[in-house]
């Protein structure tokens, strides 16, 4: 740690300072205003069952459909230069058709088999929608905020169909074990599928050339087609990677409520998985880009909003004070304050080098 | 034409950090004349330009409008003086009318009356005999006719010097013939016109006088009638006929393989005419011609680079579709683009992703290159072409624009390509990395890569080639090969016609 803070000094600025800086401050705050804010103590939940509990355990536990689907923000943003907003409403969709193959069964016919079933009829849905969205952008060339409008529009009302007009509840001890705890494990589920996740992208780019093709696409799109990169299929493959995010999350929300309700499932994530993407260091305009920044930023805005809660703010209020915050941590990760800082950084190393000459020609 | 003196610019200099873009440039226009303002790339045509139309402030020298100093600090000041640009690409706005865009943003009450705009623009359109309508509305007309309402309205606000610049790039040729009418017209009524373009038909069609800019100095002032088109070309390019006469025949010819590589027969694309093209097994072949003579568009759909429309294409006989630059990779032909900047390197990622970057294309989605393997070839690379970089994993973008150019080269190279275009891989880069690269490419030919090479430095391309095919105004016209290979051959083949 010392030694990357010591990084952050000499080297300026790098891509996660702003969201380690943010993390760093947040927790001192909330240490200085409550020293146990962090203690995370063993107790036991109604089913008797031992978990974990506490601030901390339940930030990154509510930030687990965020982290995921702002992984995969992520790679749309770097490829396309641009941002999802259907995935909210993508999410209610997936969610829906999840709860679709398990309404068929009933309480006691739920097996892992079904769900597993269930899951991926939901991802087949959520990448076919996220292939309709890479289709817009990356084919005919439609602003990816305005091609994702059609399906942000529509989207919970055909969640509304899948579900048959209602909102279909589903119980079963598997559901619970995925949107909450299985039993004998401390840890809550959705935290463990975040680890999967990034995993399987850390996997994904080491086992296939993703990474550098979707960052040339992005970065420069005519050298990216002259080097004969198919510009066209890394721009919808990362939209229909967002949509398995998408399918992961929204089966997540599923199954922590025990209902899919279309019109409040993962309501207004996409603004925040956009806003994790950008806390994370990225550059909207797409190019390079940190997965790892992009969940940092999901925690910081969820850590945010649980001081909030915990300061007391009522919840009305909520919104206004996370705005101030993060308008400060946009300004400052902005180029113009980056490069101002850079510049003073680099003027202090210059003024120590210079100094130190000095010390040195004297002795 | 009353030969009075309109615009004088005297002792012009302007400097760029690193680059001397114009150097002791004078520059006379005359009352009612056509002038046009000649030079190759990086002569200081535009830089000049520029400077006339207040979009940058010259070092040195001195500006007289009708023998008044005058100076051009802004765009506005250039166009209070008399001084009205039309670009190429039209900077008017496509959904107003014809006559709201000869009169919006001006300083006058006739704006608030339509009628009485459209009826004073209608007038303004009949006299100058452009055939259009006030009410029409501009993005519907041709871009020609888009052309000359933004000439319209330079006329109209009683412009004195008249800049067009590249006017005719986009046009066809009725189009041309009715902008030189245009042109005519409003020489004979005293405005004084400077015409840059890269056509040397038109510039002998419809000019009076020429002048001839070179590496930002002035190489001189010619009436049209009194300049061939050869000597034209020899001094944009920088040589006396004479001395060139004196060089003789290059000393040896070089063997070529009888294996021919490529072979394209009627080969076109979207900014291509259909032409033949073959290549042999170790040949280095170039094509020349000066700048928009069509010379990159050719070799770029020859890479499939630009959307290809048309041709038959074979690779050692065998015939092959390619209509992509990933067909082209797969049959082992590698491109440097001309343009490093849009069409060459990624410029946020480290030296080392931008090298591996085609291999990985290559081999495909799932077999990336390994990181150890990927700094391996970047540190063989970075060695062999002696690449100066902080190290391997510096964005490319921070490095010199010579060492770029190597990185792109080293990108091709580890391709391992038995055909390598190399499109003006010298542009812009220092003396000794030049030879440099010369002398690469001669090694790859005796290795048995077939090279085209593109310069437009026309000694660098008889030092290597063993074959150039000429190109004008989108045409061949020409190839040379052994004994014709000499300055005073190519010149005359570029410039054509009565040489």
């Amino acid at each position: 740690m010392k030694n990357k803070i010591k990084n952050v000094f000499s080297n300026g600025f790098g891509q996660l300072t702003i969201p380690i800086i943010a993390i760093l401050i947040l927790v001192i705050f909330n240490l200085i205003r409550d020293p146990g804010f962090f203690s995370i103590e063993l107790t036991q939940n109604n089913d008797g069952n031992n978990v974990l509990a506490g601030n901390l355990i339940s930030i990154i536990d509510n930030a687990s459909e965020l982290a995921i689907i702002a992984m995969g923000m992520t790679l749309v943003t770097a490829a396309c230069g641009g941002q999802d907003i259907s995935v909210g409403a993508a999410a209610a969709i997936a969610g829906s058709a999840f709860v679709k193959i398990l309404s068929n069964a009933g309480t006691d016919g739920i097996s892992g088999g079904l769900v597993l079933a269930a899951f991926l009829f939901a991802c087949v849905v959520a990448m076919l929608f996220g292939a309709f969205n890479g289709t817009l952008v990356a084919v005919f060339k439609i602003q990816p905020m305005i091609a994702t409008l059609i399906l942000f529009t529509c989207g919970r009302s055909i969640a509304y169909w899948i579900s048959g007009s209602a909102t279909p509840n589903v119980a079963s001890p598997i559901i619970d074990g995925i949107g909450r705890i299985i039993p004998g494990v401390p840890i809550p589920t959705p935290v463990l599928i975040v680890i999967a996740v990034a995993i399987i992208f850390k996997l994904v780019f080491h086992f296939t050339s993703l990474e550098l093709l979707t960052q040339s696409v992005g970065i420069n799109g005519n050298a990216a087609r002259v080097n004969g990169i198919n510009s066209t299929f890394i721009k919808i493959l990362s939209f229909v990677i967002l949509g398995i995010c998408v399918a992961v999350a929204g089966s997540i929300g599923v199954c922590r409520m025990g209902q899919v309700s279309h019109d409040t499932l993962l309501l207004d994530i996409e603004m925040d998985a956009i806003l994790a993407v950008a806390i994370g260091g990225n550059n909207l305009g797409g190019g390079k880009f940190k997965i790892s920044g992009s969940i940092l930023g999901a925690y910081i805005i969820q850590m945010l909003t649980i001081t909030l809660y915990a300061m007391k703010v009522r919840s009305t209020d909520v919104k206004a004070y996370k705005a101030i915050v993060i308008v400060l941590l946009v300004v400052i990760g902005s180029p113009v304050v980056k490069a101002k800082v850079n510049k003073y950084i680099s003027r202090l190393r210059s003024g120590r080098i210079k100094a130190s000459e000095k010390g040195a020609g004297r002795t | 034409m009353d030969g009075k003196e309109l615009l004088t610019m005297r002792h012009i200099k302007k400097q760029f950090p690193g680059v001397l873009a114009l150097n002791d440039v004078d520059f006379t226009l005359r009352k009612g004349e056509i002038h046009a303002l000649m030079g190759e790339n990086g002569a200081g045509k535009s830089t000049l330009i520029k400077i006339l139309t207040g979009v940058y402030q010259m070092d040195e020298g001195e500006v007289r409008i009708e023998g008044e100093k005058v100076s051009i600090h802004s765009p506005q000041a250039a166009q209070n003086s008399g001084i009205s640009t039309v670009y190429q690409e039209i900077t008017l706005c496509p959904n107003l009318t014809v006559a709201e865009n000869m009169f919006i943003g001006r300083d006058n009450s006739l704006f608030s009356n339509r009628k009485k705009y459209e009826k004073r623009a209608d007038e303004l359109l009949k006299q100058l005999e452009i055939p259009a309508k006030s009410t029409q509305q501009l993005g519907r007309c041709s871009l020609a006719i888009q052309q000359m309402v933004a000439i319209a309205r330079a006329v109209d606000m009683k412009c004195k010097v008249l800049i067009l610049d590249e006017p005719t790039s986009s046009l066809d040729d009725k189009e041309v013939n009715m902008l030189f009418k245009l042109m005519r017209n409003l020489k004979s009524e005293g405005v004084g016109i400077i015409f840059v373009t890269h056509f040397l038909e038109q510039v002998y069609e419809v000019s009076d006088r020429i002048t001839v800019l070179r590496n930002g100095e002035l190489v001189g002032e010619y009436l049209t009638e009194e300049l061939p088109q050869v000597e034209l070309v020899s001094k944009m390019i920088g040589k006396a006929l004479d001395e060139l006469n004196s060089l003789g025949d290059p000393d040896e010819t070089k063997k070529v393989s009888d294996e021919v590589f490529y072979e394209a027969e009627g080969l076109s694309s979207e900014n291509a005419l259909p032409f033949d093209f073959k290549i042999h097994k170790g040949e280095v072949n170039g094509f020349t011609g000066l700048l928009g003579s069509g010379r990159s568009e050719s070799v770029r759909a020859i890479f499939g680079a630009d959307k290809v429309t048309g041709g038959k294409i074979k690779i050692k006989g065998a015939q092959v579709k390619i209509t992509k630059p990933i067909d082209a990779m797969k049959h082992g032909i590698g491109y440097l683009a001309e343009d490093r900047k849009r069409d060459g390197i990624i410029a946020e990622l480290s030296v080392r992703e931008n090298i591996i970057l085609a291999l990985q294309v290559m081999n495909g989605f799932f077999k990336p290159i390994s990181r150890s393997e990927s700094e391996a070839f970047a540190d063989e690379y970075i060695k062999v072409l002696q690449i100066k970089t902080a190290n391997r994993e510096t964005p490319v973008g921070s490095l010199s624009g010579g060492n770029q150019q190597k990185v792109i080269l080293a990108r091709w190279l580890l391709t391992h390509p038995d055909y390598l275009i190399l499109d003006e891989p010298t542009r812009g880069i220092d003396v000794g990395t030049k030879l440099e690269i010369q002398k690469l490419v001669l090694k790859l030919a005796e290795e048995g890569v077939s090279v085209t090479f593109i310069s437009s430095e026309i000694e660098e391309m008889l030092r290597t080639c063993s074959r150039l095919i000429v190109m004008r105004d989108r045409h061949i016209v020409g190839e040379l090969k052994g004994k014709e290979l000499n300055q005073v051959q190519v010149m005359k083949t570029i410039a054509g016609g009565e040489a």
